[in-house]
């Protein structure tokens, strides 16, 4: 979308899950199998710096996508290129090793992201072993540097994951992201279990070693006003589908699609006193039996006949060049 | 984030200074102690334990006679009474003899020690191999848990004295006639480890598959650790509480299956006897009147099963913070 070789570009991704109940008893209850689209033919890519945001409700699929792009799940279709290459098809082992380095996660729930049981100092220093980055006399130094640059104190490596605050333990979790010197890390919610003022330290500390490091984003939020915060771009999710893609002061200015105008409405505004606020209509239909066509066509104040039977390809909308999923946008 | 870091340092020091820096210092904290203390019926039963531990490991070096020594044996020794001398030979024996002039403090301690290593190693034994395929079930999963937990359901359809004495007749129709009193040990120990790894084995998968969920877990995945690896170091650490309380509990169970394949005549040898042989020798002289042979050994086993048991028990409900 930019003219720069993008880091990581998302092909046409889809995540399907066999949700079905074992062989008998659906012998016995003369059931179909049943499988669940989670990620439906999604593409994207993030230039290198850059932060790039996934929006949506529960159950939009996007952790699934992010899952995905860090090679925990592979794709059911489709390819995640980093750099130009597919995680899942590098067959040597050394050369696999180099690239999962380059790629981190940091996860939503601080609390279950820290084996309770290591010291922080080991917990910060696995990924300097797992990847034999360097000696083994020098990974002690390099996590007191790590702990540094996250804003704990150095002697905080002696202690246990359960001695610290929520958000302590999110710095932790990024100190160890950072420990491989990767380019990319996925975000999967990493404020959403955190006290507000904590949400904005961590933040603050995240776009502050961006701007250090030199790193890439993918960033998983439903919170708007902190993907506002944080994205160059953003994407917005539903049932698996990205329905818009835009440029962050596009999106928030001028958005494009109904579903993105709903989210919009639906987020406390600080000047929205007195108002009644819009409230976002109906629920995510299930994901199992989507409906036909657009699949948000029963929650749109807009469908008509054409939305309930054509799915919307994407088209690029106004000067900005959104790209946008809907057959009625203009 | 300066202003975090600075609250928390200076909010830090009052409270490391309450916090114990050695071992034994923070052990002296712990809650694990302070319920010891308080409860009565657990520092008896540790201590009897210890006591009895101790008896049977310096058992070469305490015991008053040599009993399986049949040069030191002395017949005129027969059926001496407890706590009085031998009216024949003068000489004295605590706990009294038996039929063929042992003494029954000796032993018992000797028997002690057989019945001790039987049920230690056994546990040891049952607890790898249930460890093992626990962890490899809950992590695994798909297939290989399939086919483990079926095993252990097979297993656990049949009573474990059942499949012990399996075993020990399969055991002793392989094993050559002279190396029988010698191997009798080793496939007690084994038929005893078989038929209490289900235990360890159910527990492990549970905690293992609660475990795996967890990010931490993924976070190993992201940067390639090995199965192997994440299942011993990130999951084995997180689910050896549990472990610890079956451990002792089926210490319990493996000195009393022990004792009950003794008695039964199918484990320890008249040899090399444990408590079970030793029980089993003294029922025969009860109606005739020398009841030390059969009441002292029975004791011992008694405390011994019961202190572990009461230790367990109160393993498990300190281990356990629901329950406290």
């Amino acid at each position: 979308m930019t003219g720069e070789t993008p880091l990581i570009s998302a092909r046409k991704l889809g995540a399907v899950f066999d949700v079905s109940k074992p062989w008998l008893n659906r012998l016995l209850a003369a059931e179909e199998k049943k499988f669940l689209t989670a990620v439906d033919t999604v593409d994207f890519e993030i230039p290198k710096g850059k932060t790039f945001a996934l929006v949506g409700e529960s159950g939009s699929g996007k952790s699934t996508i992010g899952r995905m792009i860090v090679g925990l799940q592979k794709p059911t279709t489709g390819e995640v290129l980093i750099d130009g290459e597919d995680l899942f098809s590098i067959k040597d082992q050394k050369h696999l090793l180099s690239v999962r380095r380059r790629i981190q996660m940091i996860f939503q729930s601080p609390y279950a992201s820290l084996n309770p049981r290591w010291r922080v100092k080991h917990i910060i220093g696995e990924p300097i072993r797992a990847f034999e980055l360097m000696p083994a006399s020098e990974i002690g130094k390099r996590v007191e540097e790590l702990l540094d640059q996250v804003g704990l104190a150095k002697s905080d490596g002696e202690k246990f994951p359960h001695e610290f605050s929520g958000g302590q333990r999110q710095r932790i979790a990024i100190a160890r992201a950072l420990a491989s010197n990767p380019e990319f890390i996925v975000c999967d919610e990493p404020t959403s279990a955190l006290d507000v003022s904590v949400q904005s330290q961590v933040l603050n500390l995240m776009k502050t070693l961006q701007r250090e490091l030199g790193l890439t984003y993918l960033f998983i939020s439903h919170d708007l006003s902190v993907i506002r915060y944080m994205a160059d771009q953003i994407g917005v999710l539903y049932l698996g589908r990205l329905v818009e893609v835009a440029d962050r002061d596009t999106l928030f200015d001028n958005p494009h699609h109904p579903y993105t105008r709903m989210l919009m409405d639906a987020a406390p505004h600080i000047d929205a006193f007195g108002r009644t606020a819009e409230i976002v209509s109906g629920e995510i239909p299930d994901p199992i039996n989507k409906p036909s066509g657009c699949s948000f066509h029963p929650r749109c104040a807009l469908a008509e006949d054409r939305c309930q039977q054509e799915r919307p390809a994407v088209r690029e909308l106004g000067a900005e060049k959104a790209h946008v999923a809907c057959h009625l946008s203009v | 984030m300066d202003t975090q870091t600075t609250k928390g340092a200076s909010a830090r020091p009052e409270f490391t200074e309450a916090v114990a820096t050695t071992f034994w210092q923070r052990w002296m904290q712990s809650d694990i102690w302070h319920s010891y203390k308080r409860s009565p019926v657990i520092i008896v039963s540790s201590l009897t334990f210890i006591l009895l531990v101790l008896g049977a490991v310096l058992s070469p070096l305490i015991s008053p006679y040599t009993p399986f020594d049949p040069a030191s044996l002395n017949l005129m020794n027969g059926f001496s009474k407890p706590f009085a001398a031998n009216e024949f030979t003068g000489d004295y024996f605590l706990l009294g003899t038996d039929d063929q002039g042992r003494d029954v403090l000796s032993t018992i301690l000797f028997g002690l020690r057989v019945s001790l290593f039987v049920g230690v190693v056994a546990v040891l034994f049952a607890m790898t191999l249930g460890v093992i395929l626990g962890l490899l079930a809950g992590y695994v999963g798909g297939w290989l848990d399939g086919v483990i937990m079926r095993i252990a359901d097979i297993q656990m359809t049949f009573p474990s004295i059942m499949v012990a004495m399996l075993l020990y007749g399969i055991g002793k129709g392989l094993i050559p006639p002279d190396l029988r009193d010698e191997m009798a040990i080793w496939v007690l120990i084994l038929s005893i480890g078989l038929s209490e790894w289900v235990q360890f084995a159910r527990t492990v998968r549970g905690a293992t598959m609660v475990e795996r969920q967890k990010e931490y877990v993924q976070a190993g995945h992201l940067i390639g650790l090995t199965r192997w690896s994440i299942m011993l170091r990130h999951i084995l650490p997180n689910v050896t509480s549990p472990i610890l309380v079956i451990a002792t509990i089926s210490l319990a169970l493996a000195i009393i299956a022990e004792a009950t394949l003794s008695f039964l005549g199918v484990g320890a040898p008249k040899t090399e006897p444990s408590l079970g042989t030793l029980i089993n020798v003294g029922r025969q002289y009860i109606l005739s009147g020398e009841w030390w042979i059969l009441l002292f050994p029975s004791l011992t086993l008694l405390a011994l099963a019961l202190s572990v048991n009461l230790f367990g028990d109160w393993l498990r409900d300190i281990l356990n913070p629901k329950l406290r």
